[in-house]
C-alpha cells in the first residue's frame, strides 16, 4: 500500500508540474464532440439520440491520447529497471500507473462530459447516466489500456499498435456505455447497463494489473 | 564468507549467446572490475546478476545460497546503477533520491547522500535544469541513501558508474565505494579503465569478459 500511494503521488506530482497529456486529451475530448454536429447536423430531435454514443466514442479516443506514455518515461530513463528492483510488485505499480491515469484524465473527461451532454440537447435523466456509465467506464480505460501501454513498449510506432490493441478492448466498455445512456434517452431502466458496466471493472481491478506486470516483466527482460 | 558467487552461468540475448560457462567470485569486501570492449556482455551480465535478465543457464548465489530460490531477498540485498540516469525532469534531485530511497523501504537521509556528491545546493533545482554530469552524481548519490541507512542493499552492481564524472566526482565514487565495501559490501562495477580502477586498486579483483566467452 505504500509503495502505491508513492507511486501514485509521484505519477500526479509529475502530471500536475510537466503533463500536457491531460489537458491535451479533455481538449481533444471536447473538441472533437463538439466537431460532430456541424458534420451530421444540428436536428435537435437526432442530437440527444447519437450524442451519447459519441461522446463515449470520443472519451476513448481522448483516454487512449495519453495512455502512449504510461510507461515509456519510466523504461526510457532506466526507472522501470528500479521500479522492478524495489520491494513493490510490478502489479501494484501497474494499478497506481493506471489510478494516476484515471485521476488526470478519466476524471476530466467526467467532468467535461455532461457540458457536451447539455450541447447534444441530453434530457436530464440521459445526462445521470453518462455521468454514471463514465464514472464506472473511465477506470475500464485506463486499466485495460495499461496492459496495452505495457505491450507496445518500445515497439516502433507504438501508438498505433496500442490503437490496434486496445480500441477491440474497449468495444463492450462503449457498447453499455452508450447503451445506458440511449436507455435514458427512452426512458428504459438503465440498472442493467451499469451493473455490466460495473462487472467490467471489478473484472479489470483483479486482471488487468496482472497482465500488464507481465508485459512489463517481458519488456524489461 | 562466500559472497557472491556464479557457476557456469549463460546469458543469451535474441539468437546470440552473450556470454557463457562464466564462473565468478567476489568475497564479502571485495570489489570486481569488469572489463572488456564494447557488446562483451558486461551489462548483459550485471543484469543477470540484478535479475533483470534471466539466465540460461548456470547458477548465482549469494553466501552459498541460490539466489533463485528468494528473488525478493535478493532483489532486497542488490542496489543497481545502469547506463541511465532514472531523474525526473520536473522534479527536484532531492525529491528524485527521496522517492527512490522510500520506494526501497530505506531512511532517505537526502541532504547527507547530496552532500557525498558535493550537490548539496542542487537539492532543490528541478533534474531537467542538471548538468549530465550532474544527473549522474544525483542518481549515485542513490548509493549513498542506500549506504546510510540500516539494512541497505549489500550488493552493489554498478554499469560505467563514472561516465561522465570528473576526476573530483570519481574520487567521491571511489570513496562511496570503498566505505561500502569497509562494511562487507560487495560491488561489481564495468569499467573501461581509468581512474576509478587506480582509486580501486588493492579492493579490487579484474576480469576480462570477452564476447561469447568468458
Amino acid at each position: 500500500m505504500i509503495g502505491f500511494m508513492l507511486i501514485l503521488r509521484r505519477e500526479l506530482r509529475l502530471a500536475w508540474r510537466g503533463g500536457t497529456d491531460a489537458v491535451i486529451a479533455v481538449v481533444f475530448f471536447v473538441l472533437a464532440a463538439v466537431l460532430f454536429p456541424f458534420g451530421v447536423g444540428t436536428d435537435p430531435g437526432m442530437l440527444p439520440r447519437i450524442g451519447g454514443g459519441i461522446i463515449w466514442v470520443v472519451a476513448l479516443l481522448a483516454a487512449m491520447l495519453s495512455l502512449e506514455r504510461m510507461f515509456a518515461g519510466d523504461h526510457e530513463d532506466g526507472s522501470l529497471d528500479l521500479l522492478y528492483l524495489s520491494p513493490v510488485p510490478l502489479g501494484t505499480l501497474a494499478l497506481a500507473k493506471a489510478a494516476a491515469h484515471w485521476l488526470t484524465t478519466g476524471v476530466l473527461l467526467l467532468v467535461a462530459a455532461p457540458v457536451l451532454a447539455l450541447l447534444y440537447n441530453l434530457p436530464g435523466e440521459a445526462i445521470g447516466a453518462l455521468a454514471a456509465s463514465m464514472l464506472l467506464g473511465t477506470p475500464v480505460l485506463s486499466l485495460v489500456g495499461g496492459i496495452g501501454a505495457a505491450l507496445t513498449l518500445g515497439a516502433r510506432r507504438g501508438g498505433v499498435l496500442l490503437a490496434l490493441l486496445i480500441l477491440p478492448l474497449y468495444i463492450p466498455v462503449l457498447i453499455f456505455g452508450a447503451g445506458a445512456i440511449d436507455g435514458a434517452v427512452a426512458e428504459r431502466p438503465i440498472g442493467p447497463q451499469l451493473m455490466v458496466m460495473g462487472g467490467f471493472l471489478l473484472a479489470a481491478l483483479a486482471l488487468a494489473p496482472w497482465a500488464t506486470a507481465a508485459a512489463l516483466r517481458q519488456a524489461i527482460e | 564468507m562466500q559472497g557472491l558467487t556464479t557457476h557456469n552461468l549463460a546469458c543469451i540475448r535474441g539468437e546470440r549467446a552473450v556470454f557463457a560457462g562464466l564462473d565468478l567470485a567476489v568475497k564479502p569486501g571485495r570489489a570486481m572490475l569488469l572489463s572488456g570492449s564494447n557488446g562483451s556482455g558486461k551489462s548483459s551480465l550485471l543484469r543477470v546478476l540484478a535479475g533483470l535478465l534471466p539466465a540460461a543457464d548456470g547458477r548465482i548465489a549469494w553466501e552459498g545460497e541460490d539466489v533463485a530460490g528468494d528473488p525478493d531477498a535478493h532483489r532486497a540485498r542488490t542496489a543497481y546503477v545502469g547506463h541511465a540516469d532514472p531523474l525526473k525532469p520536473s522534479l527536484t534531485a532531492s525529491e528524485n533520491l527521496e522517492f527512490w530511497g522510500r520506494l526501497y523501504g530505506l531512511k532517505p537521509e537526502v541532504e547527507t547522500a547530496l552532500h557525498q556528491f558535493s550537490i548539496a545546493g542542487l537539492a532543490d533545482v528541478p533534474a531537467r535544469y542538471l548538468s549530465a554530469g550532474q544527473k549522474r552524481r544525483v542518481n549515485l548519490a542513490r548509493l549513498a541513501v542506500g549506504q546510510n541507512s540500516r539494512a541497505g542493499p549489500m550488493l552493489w552492481l554498478l554499469d560505467e558508474p563514472a561516465t561522465g564524472l570528473d576526476p573530483g566526482a570519481v574520487s567521491m565514487l571511489a570513496n562511496t565505494i570503498l566505505a561500502h565495501l569497509s562494511n562487507d559490501g560487495v560491488a561489481i562495477v564495468s569499467t573501461h579503465g581509468g581512474r576509478l580502477d587506480e582509486l580501486l586498486e588493492g579492493k579490487a579483483d579484474h576480469f576480462c569478459i570477452s564476447a561469447r566467452g568468458t
